[in-house]
């Protein structure tokens, strides 16, 4: 028998909530505003430089909001009872992350009045110009889909346009990391194996996000998560963990072998400075090894919170690894004589010294605060809530472990 | 200035640039030697009929006879191109053409040479743009479409040359054959504006050591054309394939 | 509730009312009279057609000389006393103002007549 569960927050109010999150997205667009009329001279952008903090930001959600959807897709296409009643929340996350998303990265645009030309002028050997469809046919689908999984009289529907969603977000995220992979000019990138490593990071970062927002909407309405669905869910974080980790090192073992990507390797994972401790303290300790503990040591598993922090450091060691392959493939320079020390007055030759500016940083923050509200006022307004049958799954089996 | 009668009238002004590619033509067929000509003008269309892909416009570069420290040529550029700007961060300024020093850490050996837009046959940039703002004309320049340009700076990510520069703020007082502005991103463009006119890039122009040579590389009588055929050039990042406009020698 | 939607169908048959009126025409100085490349009417219709087909042909195809080119219009068009198409009376401006129609153009292009080229060094005019 299902508790009825009202949609009335408990504890903090949810007008304080819906403001904290609306101002933080305010700043966020009068920032890109600044910027938009200033000119970029107002960023520590540069022309060396030139994908900063919003894009990190950006393709983090953006990744995250395909994989967030892998939830409702575990209950629909692979028909595990234990997440069917989340399809849903993890299919309005998908809509309101990758809005949040786009959100930052279109305001970074230089140009960002020019969307409308996007969107009606599209290269098609572009991922971006990919992109002007992938984008609005996922909303499109996934919104059907949440329809579906919320209308009884559309639920037989679900499973089709389930199984075309899961498929689609497939595409686009391997689009995302084709973006990088595809770029044969620089030593981060122009490599085959960003595509599915962005795809297994979208099923981490995603679960993640999924399972904190979970938790508070748990707290928020005084109830619990049964422990054998946290155990289930915070098995599958450990297991895409774990993946994620095996392509990050596939991908820097195969560069160090190379000897012209060696000084490149060195770089990133010993004397770069601010990307060497990004990436071994932000993505490899607190994103990687640390949420494993919390995960599968048995004194944690004990502990309900355990996992909640462990999705935490996964999305921070999600952006730390991003700033490192983002931002650290830019600043190490374009090698164009290999062998030779270059100079010039573009910089060529030297390892650029980036500092996000405010304005960055609030657009950046922005895009979380779209991606919080608009789940906030839509998880009030509509049954977003998992409602969980115990004692059904537990006699059709679905809860062993 | 001219009267806007003139200006209306097309006449004096297909007078004009037929007075210039004459004049070209002239300074094209003053012969260094029998047979080598500086520009096959002859050969380019007249302007009205817009760029043909008979022509390649490539350019060489003799980096023996660069020096070290002269920068005119992109002075020269600057100038022609009115980039004249200034940031606070000199990182965040354009830069269309940028003399680049190299040095072997092992044996101390110098030189210099000039870097800018390759003008590939295959270029990353006009893949990468989403909206085909960055293109390249039937004549091999590479060109950035600022009137469909988002400035989303993914051309600058995929360019191996650092060739592309987004513009930081506002700008005046631009050249009003060169239009830039704010937010979009532009690069070389073979002054594209001189070459449709019959003259030759200002750099190349400009340059003390003669260390520039312009030309058409598909005219077999062009002097860029013959010398590519009998001397020994190389392309940066050749092991790339994009097949550049741009070859050097002595590097 | 129906008071509510009488009252917004009032205000948005209205407002047009309110919009114009007391806007003022536009103040538009024709500097060289009778001599534009097509009939006023029509290029009042048809100018941004124009402009920006032949933007395309003169970019993207190199086709030079074409009669309809924005830095001639600027030529013939820019005010006697600023030398620019912007500005209160400007050209552009004036008329772009009063109908609300936003043009892109002056991020790049410049909007002043008579601009002096400076030569680059070492060429010869």
């Amino acid at each position: 028998m299902q508790t009825a569960l009202t949609n009335r927050l408990e504890g903090p109010s949810f007008y304080a909530l819906a403001g904290i999150g609306a101002l933080i997205s305010l700043l966020g667009l009068g920032a890109a505003l600044y910027m938009e009329t200033s000119g970029h001279h107002v960023t520590g952008m540069n022309n060396q430089v030139f994908w900063g903090l919003p894009h990190v930001f950006a393709i983090f959600l953006i990744v995250a909001a395909s994989g967030v959807l892998n939830v409702a897709s575990i209950g629909t296409v692979f028909g595990k009872k234990a997440y069917k009643s989340r399809g849903p929340l993890s299919g309005l996350l998908a809509i309101t992350m990758l809005a949040a998303g786009l959100f930052v990265i279109m305001l970074d645009l230089g140009r960002a009045d020019r969307l409308v030309i996007a969107m009606t002028h599209v290269n098609w050997t572009s991922v971006f110009g990919w992109n002007m469809v992938l984008y609005p046919v996922f909303f499109g689908l996934v919104g059907l889909y949440v329809w579906m999984l919320m209308d009884r009289k559309m639920y037989a529907y679900s499973k089709p346009v389930g199984i075309a969603a899961f498929i689609w977000r497939l595409v686009m995220t391997t689009g995302t990391g084709s973006i990088f992979g595809f770029v044969v000019a620089r030593q981060a990138y122009h490599s085959a194996v960003i595509a599915p490593m962005f795809i297994i990071m979208s099923f981490a970062w995603g679960l993640a996000a999924f399972l904190l927002f979970q938790s508070a909407m748990y707290k928020w309405h005084g109830a619990e998560l049964h422990e054998s669905i946290r155990k289930r869910l915070n098995n599958l974080l450990g297991v895409f963990i774990a993946a994620v980790f095996y392509f990050v090192l596939v991908y820097h073992l195969t560069n160090i072998y190379f000897a012209k990507q060696t000084e490149f390797e060195q770089f990133i994972l010993i004397n770069g400075g601010v990307f060497s401790q990004l990436f071994w303290g932000g993505f490899v300790v607190l994103g990687t090894i640390v949420p494993l503990l919390l995960l599968y040591l048995p004194s944690m598993q004990r502990s309900a919170g355990a996992g909640t922090i462990a999705a935490l450091l996964t999305i921070v060691g999600g952006l730390a690894f991003l700033y490192v392959f983002i931002i650290g493939g830019q600043a190490y320079p374009l090698d164009m004589f290999p062998g030779m020390e270059v100079k010039s007055t573009f910089f060529d030759g030297h390892i650029d010294n980036y500092v996000p500016s405010m304005p960055e940083i609030l657009l950046s923050i922005g895009g979380f605060g779209v991606a919080f509200t608009l789940t906030l006022v839509a998880v009030r307004i509509l049954p977003f809530m998992p409602q969980d049958d115990i004692a059904k799954l537990q006699a059709s089996g679905a809860l062993h472990d | 200035m001219k009267k806007p009668q003139d200006l209306l009238d097309n006449k004096p002004r297909r007078n004009f640039v037929g007075a210039a590619a004459i004049a070209g033509a002239g300074l094209g067929t003053l012969a260094l030697a029998p047979g080598l000509h500086l520009i096959q003008v002859s050969e380019a269309n007249t302007p009205s009929q817009g760029a043909s892909g008979k022509v390649r416009w490539g350019m060489l570069i003799d980096s023996t006879k660069c020096a070290s420290g002269c920068d005119v040529c992109v002075k020269a550029c600057n100038t022609e191109n009115g980039i004249n700007e200034t940031l606070k961060d000199a990182r965040q300024g354009s830069q269309w053409i940028r003399k680049i020093d190299l040095k072997n850490p092992k044996t101390g050996q110098e030189h210099s040479l000039p870097m800018l837009c390759q003008h590939c046959a295959h270029p990353p940039c006009v893949d990468v743009c989403p909206t085909g703002a960055s293109m390249k004309r039937a004549d091999g320049i590479v060109l950035v479409d600022r009137h469909t340009c988002i400035g989303c700076r993914y051309c600058m990510l995929a360019c191996p040359y650092k060739a592309r520069s987004l513009v930081h703020l506002p700008l005046t007082n631009q050249n009003p054959e060169v239009p830039r502005g704010q937010g979009c991103v532009e690069s070389c463009t073979f002054c594209v504006q001189r070459v449709d006119k019959g003259l030759k890039p200002a750099c190349v122009e400009a340059c003390p050591d003669g260390a520039m040579l312009f030309g058409d590389l598909n005219d077999p009588a062009s002097e860029i054309a013959q010398r590519i055929a009998k001397e020994k050039t190389t392309q940066v990042r050749g092991d790339l394939k994009l097949n550049l406009g741009v070859r050097y020698q002595g590097i | 509730m129906k008071r509510m939607l009488i009252g917004l169908a009032a205000i948005l048959l209205l407002a047009p009312v309110f919009a114009t009126a007391g806007a003022p025409k536009p103040n538009v100085i024709i500097e060289n009279p009778g001599q534009c490349i097509a009939p006023t009417a029509e290029m009042r219709v048809n100018h941004m057609k124009m402009l920006n087909h032949s933007r395309d042909r003169t970019l993207r195809q190199g086709i030079r000389g074409e009669k309809a080119s924005l830095n001639g219009c600027i030529e013939c068009h820019a005010s006697k006393t600023t030398g620019s198409v912007l500005g209160k009376d400007g050209f552009c401006e004036s008329c772009h103002t009063y109908a609300a129609v936003k043009v892109d153009c002056w991020q790049c292009h410049q909007p002043k007549a008579g601009y002096k080229h400076a030569e680059a060094a070492g060429v010869k005019p």
